[in-house]
């Protein structure tokens, strides 16, 4: 079997679940003719047709909104949102519509939409290419959010996301597009939402993380077990809703846990999963939880954004610090 | 200089404000009879309108926004659509969701603060009501693009009001609708007030109907005060729509006779002369004129009407009474499909709390 990128088993994922249910539409910007400025939906007009696979105008707001429209009324649109600080525009449609058709029409109506969206920095992209705003999102009730970390797990999740009878945001570390390469079966192999994957087991320390800074966290992993520190990965790839008892199950093995993430600090999804340990894991705990993550500072252009993301480092600074606690 | 474009803007009216044709009338209104459930609808529809203030006034609805004055475009709206076609309202669209077939007490019951307010028994595809104002126009392009993908023949339906014409979300919205010739048929309200702004202060432009042209689609204006009118106009656009004809878009010029809402004193920003100089082209007492000069409606008729509303409304009033409170749990129902484990916990709280404080 031959091994893919992860923006290739977004492609196909998406080719998958267009085959299988015709409602499955694919809507954005470049996403036609042009294959999607990163490729992920290359090929996908040419086998499915203008019709299924829809270059729209350059309009994110009207994206957004013409998916919630097309997911009411029976289709399983998957938008694309070009580059992740163009998401903002979105934000009416997602959070006052899509999370809450169901609810407000008390089921009679839904939004079973997923938007896809480039996120995260590290690939010295232009301004406003490079944000990290998960967070935000899982703020919202009604929402799902997804952020994969490997191409198997885009692949399997994306196909669980566009079956699921709610609207997900789906936000593809860009770091990781072509970052690594991994084989994955062409099946039904769908991966569940609302859990988290234990990606490496350890006893020591639990090192919670997500989407491209899941690679720095694995590899520090492989360094601390060098020194003598074996660490328990975990990807909560689930952000919202979130899978509490996979980590709070690690903690209270370890006794220590470090989250990285890039997004910013204050407020960051970091937060929220500290203070559930805080809530429920405090006895488990030998050290205080640490977090370790982007700068509460505009993420900033190329030249300093490896300054900025939590690399293995720091990573490996913030675990011997914790350590210390006996 | 050459010319390269050049567009006109057509006007609509049948009946004057006295109810007198400025025009032969179009088929709908050959047979003056076809025209009295239109007048029942509208009467009906300002008898709940008023009934629904009186309730708010009383503390028993929350804030409601009336349609005084613009029952004429719901009445034109409702009845030139299918019932598989489907509405996407603006708030301000109550009259004409009861011709889509949501009952009062469906009304009654979102505007008091509840959701199953907008489970409507009818018209079950039709939208909820929007109250970001202009979101609707976007969600209109996504459902006119399955009809066409799936080669139904229905149209969407997207009303808005002027102040909706300033937002970025009414243009991208129109655009797209050309670009793919969507059948979808943009109404846009025109009562001259969003809340304290009037049109003058939303635009330069002439008309709103005119910024269809910008978007390359059909644009055209009607007194929407003239229910003949309106229901000609809408099922033109509706036709088009239904064969693939492409968008229109509709300016109804209308008038807001109330405030914005029962939150609102117009009287703060309004000069009252220039209400009443509306109440003289107001649109139910025109038909009214229209149909009584034609012999199509008596006294009689009207005192009989004018005794049925009331009690329709007041019955309305009764079931909406009688529907017991939404339990605390139904904040976690429907939030998903099925409610993720994660959230468990939460629901037992509010339901404990909810014992509690019952």
């Amino acid at each position: 079997m031959a091994e893919i990128t992860l923006v290739e088993a977004v492609n196909r994922a998406l080719a998958y679940e267009m085959q299988r249910d015709p409602a499955v539409v694919v809507l954005g910007e470049d996403v036609g003719m042009n294959g999607g400025v990163f490729r992920a939906t290359v090929g996908l007009q040419e086998r499915f047709g203008k019709a299924r696979v829809l270059d729209t105008p350059l309009a994110e707001s009207l994206i957004a909104g013409m998916a919630v429209g097309m997911a009411v009324q029976g289709l399983r649109p998957v938008a694309e949102i070009q580059f992740s600080g163009f998401i903002y525009a979105t934000l009416d449609h997602i959070v006052n519509h899509a999370s809450r058709m169901r609810t407000r029409t008390r089921g009679r109506l839904s939004c079973p939409m997923v938007l896809r969206s480039p996120s995260g920095g590290g690939i010295r992209a232009p301004e406003h290419h490079s944000e990290s705003n998960e967070a935000m999102f899982a703020t919202v009730p009604g929402l799902r959010v997804v952020v994969p970390s490997s191409p198997a797990r885009a692949y399997g999740l994306l196909l669980t996301a566009i079956r699921d009878p709610d609207p997900v945001i789906f936000l593809e570390p860009t770091r990781l597009y072509r970052l690594v390469k991994q084989e994955v079966a062409d099946t039904d192999d769908a991966l569940p939402l609302d859990v988290c994957f234990t990606l490496r087991e350890g006893k020591d320390v639990t090192l919670v993380s997500w989407g491209a800074a899941l690679h720095e966290t694995l590899a520090a992993a492989e360094a601390l077990s060098n020194a003598g520190i074996e660490a328990e990965v975990i990807d909560v790839a689930t952000l919202k809703p979130l899978d509490m008892e996979t980590i709070l199950e690690s903690v209270g093995k370890t006794g220590r846990c470090v989250i990285v993430h890039e997004a910013a600090r204050t407020s960051g999804f970091g937060a929220e999963i500290a203070a559930n340990l805080a809530e429920r894991g405090l006895l488990s705990l030998l050290a205080p939880v640490a977090r370790l993550t982007g700068y509460d500072t505009v993420m900033p252009l190329a030249r300093l954004e490896q300054q900025y993301l939590p690399g293995t480092i720091r990573i490996l600074a913030a675990v011997h610090k914790i350590m210390e606690y006996a | 200089m050459t010319t390269v474009a050049s567009f006109q803007v057509r006007y609509t009216q049948f009946l004057d404000q006295r109810g007198e044709p400025t025009q032969p009338l179009p088929p709908l209104a050959a047979d003056p009879s076809r025209l009295i459930p239109l007048y029942r609808a509208m009467v009906l529809a300002r008898t709940f309108d008023a009934k629904a203030i009186a309730l708010q006034r009383t503390g028993k609805l929350g804030t409601y926004p009336s349609f005084l004055g613009q029952e004429a475009l719901a009445a034109g709206v409702g009845n030139a659509m299918r019932p598989e076609d489907v509405l996407l309202p603006s708030y301000r669209e109550s009259a004409l969701m009861m011709m889509r077939g949501v009952t009062l007490a469906e009304l009654l019951t979102y505007w008091s603060g509840d959701e199953r307010g907008s489970d409507f028994s009818a018209a079950r595809s039709d939208f909820p009501v929007c109250i970001t104002v202009a979101a609707q126009c976007c969600h209109a392009v996504g459902a006119a693009y399955a009809f066409k993908l799936r080669n139904e023949p229905r149209v969407a339906v997207c009303v808005l009001g002027d102040g909706a014409t300033s937002k970025g979300d009414f243009y991208e919205a129109l655009n797209a609708a050309g670009v793919w010739a969507l059948p979808l048929v943009f109404v846009i309200n025109n009562n001259q007030w969003a809340i304290s702004v009037p049109l003058a202060l939303q635009t330069a432009a002439r008309t709103l109907a005119q910024k269809a042209i910008a978007a390359g689609i059909d644009g055209e204006q009607v007194d929407g005060n003239d229910v003949i009118a309106v229901q000609h106009v809408m099922q033109q656009a509706l036709d088009k729509a239904r064969t693939h004809g492409g968008p229109t878009l509709i300016e109804a010029v209308t008038y807001r006779l109330s405030d914005h809402t029962t939150a609102d004193d117009a009287s703060r920003y309004r000069d009252p002369k220039e209400l009443s100089e509306h109440w003289a082209r107001e649109p139910v007492l025109r038909l009214r004129n229209y149909l009584t000069h034609v012999g199509a409606w008596s006294k009689m008729d009207e005192e009989a009407l004018l005794k049925e509303c009331p009690e329709r409304v007041a019955a309305a009033v009764e079931a909406w009474q009688a529907i017991p409170p939404p339990r605390p749990e139904a904040m976690f129902e429907h939030l998903y499909a099925s409610l993720p484990a994660s959230l468990a916990p939460q629901r037992s709280e509010a339901l404990q709390s909810g014992a509690r404080n019952g």
